[in-house]
Formats: C-alpha cells, sequence, structure tokens
C-alpha cells in the first residue's frame, strides 16, 4: 500500500482510499506515542527540513516531534533569521539546502501555491505544512483523525466551520477532507469572511450561528486572521464576538451536545471563550495530540515511497 | 506452483504440544514469563501455544501479547513502497520477565532482529528467547538461532514456507511452495 501522491501539497491531490491510509498508519503511530518509549527508528537515514516562512508554534513543534520521534534527522530554518532576508529567492534558498543532502521539506509559506511550485523544481519531496490562504493538509487530516476518533466515522457527521473562511486554509482543506470522507460541512460567519463561491464546493451557508450550531454534530471556531486581513471586513472585533463568538450559554442552549474544536491559536474571549475551550465538549487538546500522529504517518507513508 | 506437505493434522498438533511441554520445562508455572507473537503470522502460533498451556496448566496465568515490527524493519526504503503496519497489543510491562518470542517461520533472522529493538520499547526483559515453528536451516542472514523449534526444513531462497492454521485458514498445515519455472 501507497500513497497516490509523492508529496504533500494538498488534500486536493489525496483520494479517500489514502486519507484511510494514512489514518491507519496514525492510530498505529498513536499507540507508539502513547508507549514509555515513543520513537521508532523507521526514518533513521532520512534527513528533513523544517522551512518556515511564517510563524508557527504548534505546527513546527508538532512536525519536528513527529520527524524526531520517526528518528529522522531534522534541520530547522526560520525565514526570519536566513538570508531570504538578503534578497535570496526561495529556489535558491531550498536548492541550497538540498545541496546538504536533504530528502524531504516541510515547508510554511505565505503565498498561496508555494508548495506546489518548489515540488515542480527540486528534487526533495514537499510537505505542505501552509501556504498563505490556500491549504493546510495536516490539519485537516488530524482535524478529521480527531472527529473519526470521537464519532467513531466521519461519514455522515454534520461539521460547522465557523468564522474566518474567507482567509483561512484550514477551512480549505477541512472542506476538501471532510466531503472526501462523506461528511456535511456548513460554513458560518460574516457575509463578508465567506467566499463568494464557497457553494460550488458542496457546502452550506449559513449567516446566524445559533442556527448552525443546532444543526451540527461538530463545531470547527476558526481564529480571525487579523494578520491577513488588510481592509476591515466587520466594524469590530467586539460584534464580531457577540455574533460568532462561542460561549458557554451559547452550548448550554443547544438542543443537543456538539463537540469543539480550534485549530489554534485561540484567541479566548473572541471566537471562543475560556469555558467553552476547556470544556469536556472540547477536543482542543486531542488534536494537538493526534497532530504528532498524523504527521508521523505522513512522513512515514512519503518517505517510505522514495528508494 | 508445487506444493509439498511438511506437517498436518495429528502430527502438526502433537509438534504444538512438544513446544508446550519443552516449554514447561524451562519456565514452571509461567509466573515470570510472557509470551509474544510477531505479526502478522507469530500471533496465531503465540495464541495457540498459551492456549495449550493453559489447559495444561489451569491454575496459572499466562500472558500473551501481540508485537509489530514494521517501524523497526531494516528494509524500509528498500522496497517499492512503505508496509502497512498492524497492531501491537501488549497489555503488560517485560521489565524483568523472561520473554518467549515466537514466529511461525524463522529464516533470514531479520525478523527477529527487528522483533528485539521493537521490544525493547516494552522494557528490559531478563531473558529473551526464541520459539520458531519451522526453522529453514542454512539461510541466516545474522546469527539468531532459535530456542525451541518445531520442524526443521531445508529449502532453497526461491521457495516459499507456508503456514495455515486451523482457526484462521481451516486448517492446520504446513506447506512448502516452489516456483516451478515456466519452460
Amino acid at each position: 500500500m501507497a500513497l497516490s501522491t509523492r508529496h504533500l501539497l494538498g488534500i486536493k491531490d489525496l483520494n479517500k482510499a489514502d486519507i484511510e491510509l494514512i489514518f491507519e498508519t496514525a492510530d498505529n503511530f498513536k499507540t507508539v506515542l502513547n508507549r514509555p518509549i515513543k520513537k521508532v527508528p523507521s526514518l533513521r537515514d532520512v534527513t528533513i527540513a523544517n522551512i518556515f516562512f511564517e510563524n508557527s508554534t504548534r505546527t513546527r513543534l508538532s512536525f519536528e516531534l513527529a520527524e524526531k520521534r520517526l528518528s529522522a534527522d531534522v534541520v530547522n530554518f526560520a525565514a526570519s533569521s536566513s538570508s531570504v532576508s538578503k534578497g535570496e529567492t526561495l529556489i535558491d534558498t531550498v536548492n541550497n539546502i538540498l545541496a546538504m543532502k536533504v530528502d524531504m521539506v516541510v515547508m510554511r509559506h505565505p503565498y498561496a501555491g508555494a508548495g506546489i511550485f518548489l515540488s515542480k523544481h527540486v528534487k526533495a519531496q514537499i510537505v505542505n505544512a501552509g501556504d498563505g490562504a490556500h491549504e493546510h493538509p495536516t490539519q485537516a487530516l488530524l482535524d478529521a483523525f480527531s472527529i473519526r476518533e470521537r464519532y467513531g466515522d466521519v461519514a455522515g457527521k454534520k461539521v460547522v466551520i465557523v468564522g474566518d473562511i474567507l482567509h483561512s486554509r484550514v477551512a480549505l482543506s477541512n472542506i476538501l477532507c471532510l466531503k472526501q470522507l462523506g461528511a456535511e460541512v456548513m460554513v458560518c460567519g460574516p457575509t463578508t469572511l465567506i467566499p463568494k463561491y464557497i457553494g460550488s464546493l458542496g457546502v452550506k451557508v449559513e449567516h446566524n450561528l445559533i442556527k448552525a450550531l443546532n444543526w451540527c454534530d461538530v463545531a470547527n471556531m476558526l481564529r480571525i486572521q487579523l494578520e491577513r486581513q488588510d481592509i476591515k471586513y466587520f466594524p469590530s472585533l467586539r460584534e464580531y464576538t457577540m455574533l460568532y463568538g462561542l460561549n458557554k450559554q451559547i452550548l448550554d442552549g443547544l438542543n443537543k451536545e456538539i463537540t469543539v474544536m480550534h485549530p489554534g491559536p485561540i484567541n479566548r474571549g473572541v471566537e471562543i471563550t475560556s469555558d467553552v475551550a476547556d470544556s469536556k465538549q472540547s477536543i482542543i487538546l486531542d488534536q494537538v495530540e493526534n497532530g504528532v500522529a498524523i504527521r508521523m504517518a505522513v512522513l512515514y507513508l512519503l518517505a517510505g515511497q522514495a528508494v | 506452483m508445487q506444493n509439498l506437505t511438511l506437517l498436518d493434522g495429528q502430527k502438526f498438533q502433537i509438534t504444538i504440544q512438544r513446544l508446550c511441554r519443552q516449554l514447561i520445562e524451562n519456565h514452571n508455572d509461567f509466573s515470570g514469563t510472557v509470551l509474544i507473537g510477531i505479526q502478522p503470522r507469530g500471533i496465531y502460533l503465540a495464541k495457540r501455544v498459551a492456549d495449550e498451556l493453559r489447559k495444561i496448566l489451569p491454575e496459572s496465568n499466562i500472558q500473551q501479547g501481540d508485537l509489530d515490527i514494521t517501524f523497526y524493519r531494516d528494509d524500509f526504503r528498500r522496497q517499492g513502497s512503505p508496509l502497512v503496519p498492524n497492531q501491537t497489543k501488549i497489555d503488560f510491562i517485560i521489565e524483568g520477565k523472561k520473554v518467549v518470542m515466537m514466529d511461525d517461520v524463522l529464516w533470514t533472522g531479520r525478523t527477529i532482529r527487528a522483533a528485539m529493538d521493537a521490544m525493547q520499547a516494552f522494557g528490559r526483559p531478563e531473558k529473551v528467547e526464541l520459539l520458531a515453528l519451522v526453522d529453514r536451516r542454512y539461510s541466516r542472514h545474522i546469527p539468531v538461532a532459535a530456542d525451541y523449534v518445531g520442524i526443521e526444513v531445508d529449502s532453497i531462497a526461491s521457495q516459499k514456507v507456508v503456514v495455515s492454521w486451523k482457526e484462521t485458514d481451516g486448517e492446520d498445515r504446513i506447506v512448502l511452495v516452489s516456483e516451478v519455472k515456466e519452460e
């Protein structure tokens, strides 16, 4: 069994069998991670470069831990402290890193399609750790994996993604992944933050948070990506919170018990209040735990192809 | 394809029972011993041996687990595609225990090397022994020897030894499969 793709650039390139293979492999890595010795020697002759042109805590740490738990050699690179600020191009930067015999590149970049571009010009295998507002495949995989863990299956589940859909790579990857697995997906947010043609992806659109929450089994609360917003999309953050923030009162008033997710980082008191984030309906920390297992599975399956 | 049955029926069962009695000679009531079957095919052997031991020693507590070695293999990235792992199910600590590893066929010995690596994640055993139902002699790639052997077989690399189990395949049988070259 092997993945149908040599790189992981987006969920778009994966079929249902690929996603299921990743989940089955991740199940096994999750048991490894719960042992006293959490390391396996699979990738001991593989070198991986983590190249981050954009800030990250969770994703970078999660990838680095996944790589180390697989015994890969890891080099880290942050654009802010590198020659990129001296005017080097992306291909030059990566080719220089590859000249030092690196097999795989995990890259985050502020521009959509950066990973796809790179995969056409360099020899290494590329794993996209987020490219602009385009895709964040490993986040979508770990989100769906967490839903599967909670409910046993993703198919038939109703998932609402709430917030800044327009600027979110998590939203697009999540929609593609959940649809592949047979879930129903709805997006919810202010009109200005919902892309105009989102319906063509086969998702429902709802502007009323309470209606959306009463419909769903799982609510994935996204952060407002102020750093990507070049103009004002809504009058004030306080007004956004009043209309689209999830608090305990709303959660308890719903007609059923839903599961709350968040890809992090959380802006407590904006899209989600502390008592919701820390409630037992929230699986935010399970998502983080599953992130390492999912990334181990992706790296293991990709590295296994290259002979 | 040419198939030669090496062992089946009652003789198969007698071999299993002999292995069980050899184990009892060395491990008494199994209070400090655990049995570990190596995935994917060694687990049936371990289950059968554990079941037989429970019949012979109804008073004792026989602990048995399944160990997957996929992530510890030495041929990763040397095959066409990555191997899909099986489940590891060991719900006891092997620290300070005597471990009897079991696999249906002992051939190159590489699986056993990987299994010894994999086992370390569950503690440091006092002693490790190896039980193989079939020992394909003179074909080792690394210096590994079994402590308990069901039958010994002389075979060449192009042949395969296939063990079937009553529980999963309908019958107990060990078959030597040879590929016949087409003229």
